[in-house]
Formats: C-alpha cells, sequence, structure tokens
C-alpha cells in the first residue's frame, strides 16, 4: 500500500509540472476576471437597452463594481438551512463551479496554445457540459426546500432535452471536420466557416446554448415570479456566488464553444494580409465577445418562455430539425465525394 | 397563408426584428438622472415634509385652530393649545408622525393661515423611527429653513386656488 501512494506521488510530480500549474493559472484567472467583468457588462447591455446607464458609482464608469459585489458575498455569511444535507448542499455550487472551469481545458487559443490537445475534445467538453446538470439537481435536492427542488427539476429536464439537438449539431460539425480535436475543427473552417453552410445548426446550437445554461428566454429554472429563484434559493453568500460564477463561465465557455464550431475559432474573417497581421487568440476573443453579447443582446429582448413552449421547442422543432440537418449534411458529403479523409 | 406564418417562423423574421429595436435602443441617449447629483424637477404642488411657517415679523402663524388635526386622514397630527400670557390663542404641542402621515396635503389645505404646509424636502429619511416624529420646534425650524421656497411655491400656486 505505502508503495502504491509513493508511486502515485512519483506519477503526480512527473506529470503535474509546475509548468502545467502555471497553464492552468494563464487560463483559469482570466477567466474568472472575465466572468466578474460579464457580469458588468450584462447590466451595462440590459441597462443601455432599457435607455439606463447601468453601474456607473463605483470606480470610474462602475469599473469597480464586479469586485465591490465580490466582496460582498465572500464578507457575508453562507448560511445552511436545517433541514439540509450539509454534504450536498455544499459540495453541489462547488461541482458546478469547477465543471464550469475545467471545461476549459480543451480549448484552443491558437494552434497548439491549449491546456490538452485531446483527440476526443469535443467529446470532453459534451460530457462536462451534461455533467454540470448534477450541480444544479444536487443543489434543488439538499436544499430541502419546494421552490429549489422544482427548480432543479425544470433546469435538469431542460439541460437535458437540449443535449440531445445540441449532440446532433455537435454530430453534424463533426461530419465535416473528419475530427473530434477542437484544433482540426477550426484548421477546417480555414476555407469558409461552418457558420454559412450549417448556418441553422448555428441557430439550433446558439438557441439549445442559452437552454443549457440557463438563460433567458429559457430561464425559467430561476422563474423568480414562481420558484423565487429556483435551484438556488437556499444559497446564500460565496455559495451562492459559485453558482454565480459558474452560470456566466459556462455562458462564457458556450460563447467559446460556438466561436471554435461555427465561427472559426483563431482564423481572422478574411485571410489577407492586414487582418492576419492580428494574432489569433485576439480574434478568438473578439468572437467569444460577440457571442457573449448575443447572449445578453438575447435576454434584453426576449419574454420567458412558457415551460410546454420551452419543451415543444426542443423535442418537436429542434430534435427533428437537427437529425433533418444531420442526415441532409451527411447525404450532401457523401453524394459530392466531400467526406473529409480521416485527419489524424 | 400558413405556408408563409410557417417560413417566417422558421427564418426568425419577427425575433430578428425585435433584435434590431434593442439593438437601436442601445445607441438612444439614457434617460437616467443621476439622483444624488443631480435631480428632476418639482412642482410646486409637490408636497413634501412639513413645515410650520411664520409671520415676517417672527410670530408664528399658527392659532391652534385644529382643523389640520380634525381633516388629517391618518390621525398624524396630535395638537394641545393654551392661551398665551398676551392672550392669543396658540398651541403649546403640535406634533406630526410622519411614520403615519400620507401625504395627501388636506393639512395644508384646510389651514386657514398657511401656517401648516408641506415644503419641496423629500430627503429627510432617517435612521431611527423616533426621529421621524417631529415636534413643534422641529416643524417650526424646518419652516425657516425652507421659507424662501415654500413662499414661492405658494405665490405660484395662489392663482388656482
Amino acid at each position: 500500500m505505502d508503495n502504491l501512494w509513493a508511486g502515485a506521488g512519483h506519477v503526480f510530480w512527473a506529470y503535474v509540472w509546475p509548468t502545467h500549474i502555471l497553464q492552468v493559472l494563464f487560463v483559469a484567472v482570466p477567466l474568472l476576471v472575465a466572468i466578474a467583468y460579464y457580469t458588468y457588462f450584462e447590466r451595462k447591455v440590459l441597462a443601455y437597452s432599457q435607455l439606463r446607464k447601468g453601474p456607473n458609482v463605483v470606480g470610474p464608469l462602475g469599473l469597480l463594481q464586479p469586485f465591490a459585489d465580490g466582496l460582498k458575498l465572500l464578507l457575508k455569511e453562507t448560511i445552511v438551512p436545517s433541514g439540509a444535507n450539509r454534504i450536498v448542499f455544499v459540495a453541489a455550487p462547488m461541482i458546478t463551479f469547477s465543471l464550469a472551469l475545467v471545461a476549459w481545458a480543451v480549448i484552443p487559443f491558437d494552434v497548439g496554445v491549449v491546456i490538452a490537445n485531446i483527440n476526443v475534445g469535443i467529446l470532453y467538453l459534451f460530457a462536462i457540459s451534461s455533467l454540470s446538470v448534477y450541480g444544479i439537481i444536487m443543489a434543488g435536492w439538499a436544499s430541502n426546500s419546494r421552490y429549489a427542488f422544482l427548480g432543479a427539476l425544470r433546469s435538469a429536464a431542460q439541460m437535458v432535452s437540449y443535449e440531445v439537438s445540441i449532440g446532433f449539431v455537435l454530430v453534424t460539425v463533426l461530419l465535416c471536420v473528419g475530427s473530434l480535436n477542437l484544433t482540426d475543427i477550426v484548421l477546417a473552417q480555414r476555407h469558409v466557416w461552418f457558420v454559412i453552410p450549417l448556418l441553422p445548426m448555428a441557430v439550433v446550437f446558439f438557441v439549445s446554448g442559452l437552454a443549457e445554461t440557463n438563460r433567458a428566454p429559457f430561464d425559467l429554472p430561476e422563474g423568480e415570479s414562481e420558484l423565487v429563484a429556483g435551484f438556488h434559493v437556499e444559497y446564500s453568500a460565496m455559495s451562492f456566488g459559485l453558482f454565480f460564477l459558474g452560470e456566466y463561465g459556462n455562458m462564457i465557455l458556450m460563447s467559446a464553444m460556438t466561436s471554435i464550431l461555427f465561427l472559426g475559432g483563431w482564423l481572422s474573417p478574411i485571410p489577407l494580409e492586414p487582418f492576419t497581421w492580428i494574432p489569433g487568440p485576439l480574434w478568438l476573443l473578439a468572437k467569444i465577445l460577440f457571442v457573449m453579447f448575443c447572449f445578453l443582446w438575447v435576454r434584453a429582448t426576449f419574454p420567458r418562455f412558457r415551460y410546454d413552449q420551452l419543451m415543444r421547442l426542443g423535442w418537436k422543432v429542434f430534435l427533428p430539425l437537427s437529425l433533418f440537418w444531420l442526415v441532409l449534411t451527411a447525404g450532401v458529403l457523401t453524394a459530392t465525394g466531400w467526406v473529409p479523409a480521416h485527419a489524424g | 397563408m400558413n405556408l408563409l406564418r410557417g417560413a417566417r417562423g422558421l427564418l426568425l423574421t419577427e425575433l430578428l426584428s425585435g433584435m434590431a429595436l434593442t439593438l437601436r435602443y442601445m445607441f438612444k441617449t439614457p434617460v437616467t438622472v443621476n439622483y444624488p447629483y443631480e435631480k428632476g424637477p418639482l412642482s410646486p404642488r409637490f408636497r413634501g415634509e412639513h413645515a410650520l411657517r411664520r409671520y415676517p415679523n417672527g410670530e408664528e402663524r399658527c392659532i391652534a385652530c385644529k382643523l389640520c388635526e380634525a381633516i388629517c386622514p391618518a390621525l398624524a397630527i396630535t395638537i394641545e393649545a393654551e392661551p398665551r400670557a398676551d392672550g392669543s390663542r396658540r398651541t403649546t404641542r403640535y406634533d406630526i408622525d410622519m411614520t403615519k402621515c400620507i401625504y395627501c396635503g388636506y393639512c395644508q389645505e384646510a389651514c386657514p393661515v398657511d401656517a401648516i404646509v408641506e415644503g419641496p424636502n423629500f430627503e429627510f429619511a432617517s435612521e431611527t423611527r423616533e426621529e421621524l416624529f417631529y415636534d413643534k420646534e422641529k416643524l417650526l425650524a424646518n419652516g425657516d429653513r425652507w421659507e424662501a421656497e415654500i413662499a414661492k411655491s405658494l405665490s405660484l400656486e395662489a392663482p388656482y386656488r
């Protein structure tokens, strides 16, 4: 037994070298700052679309507002309801948050600029985003509150439904690429971004992404008017903060996935001289920011769906549509002989 | 007709036109008033914090007729009166419970001598409930403090009374 543990330690230090930790920090820290400022960005976008100004008092242009909010959440008391299952209750936000961070391991920022360039990157992303429903179910169940439980049920049903069509969209993209590696997926878009030939799929992916991250107009799990706050009613202080960070982290992740799958990742929109001078990560950042803005734009525009409408859209519209496009894409690829050669 | 509707639904035209509208609004000038630094205009009829006024010679206007106490629908006003040494009838106690007051303005309508008025001040929030139980001293002080503004709004309002 001793030998086994010593061996494990040896393996750990052989593989997890300080450079790895640095790489992770290089992605995680900017990501956390991005999450913080995404909340600020959201408040500003919503405010300006309603002819308001949004936060503008804390710091110049209100830029320190996210830190003030974060500090508030950190300093408040974490209350665990007496009827709650303590362990699950505390673990749920941690799971939600860490899953939102862990997914970034496979996101490529440029050729070779990625923490883990694994061959099943897209599968990994799909698995991680499916797992994130557990955080929510655990939160809803462990809170021992009806509102939280109903919110969690809604959220679980919604995420599972829309994951099906997300899966078909991913398969459609994979058919056009011939590889599950995210770098290969981006490089396959050198000639044309997938958003052009697969536009309906891009729309389905974006809308399913909204549902997957529980964002407006699919934010029924936290429907204030009927469920108070949904699965996180009983959470306070930083345990709530972790849910919050997780949700925004998932939104940024969804934006990154949309950029990589459909908007050509780090490729410049026009592969000509002045545009290719701008480094790839900046292009990726610009695309991610655009999709992030679309998330908020949609929230500023549309009212919330009714629950049966949400389910109908998922199962009766998106599922047949994505299935149809999957078959169509496969048919076109075989008929024209464009089936990509195995990239690996 | 149904086909047309289906096509429009599939092409998301209505959703996109809605989003275009939101986008247009994002570039309009916000209507925000930066409240503590900027303030909106107040009508001369504005009914804010109460004040007891004085005549220019410093004599208090209130003659303890108790019409305001009688008309107050919230029963927020309490008055006790006695003849003063010079024989004139004056209040010994004039309390307004600002936590009961509904700011209806009936007291200033009822007052025959324009003594009790609701001034333009609305920033009198306090940290304790007790601070909102105004006595005669506080109301007279308010009158002295806001006399210029109160006199101006009363004169602007005079033609309509």
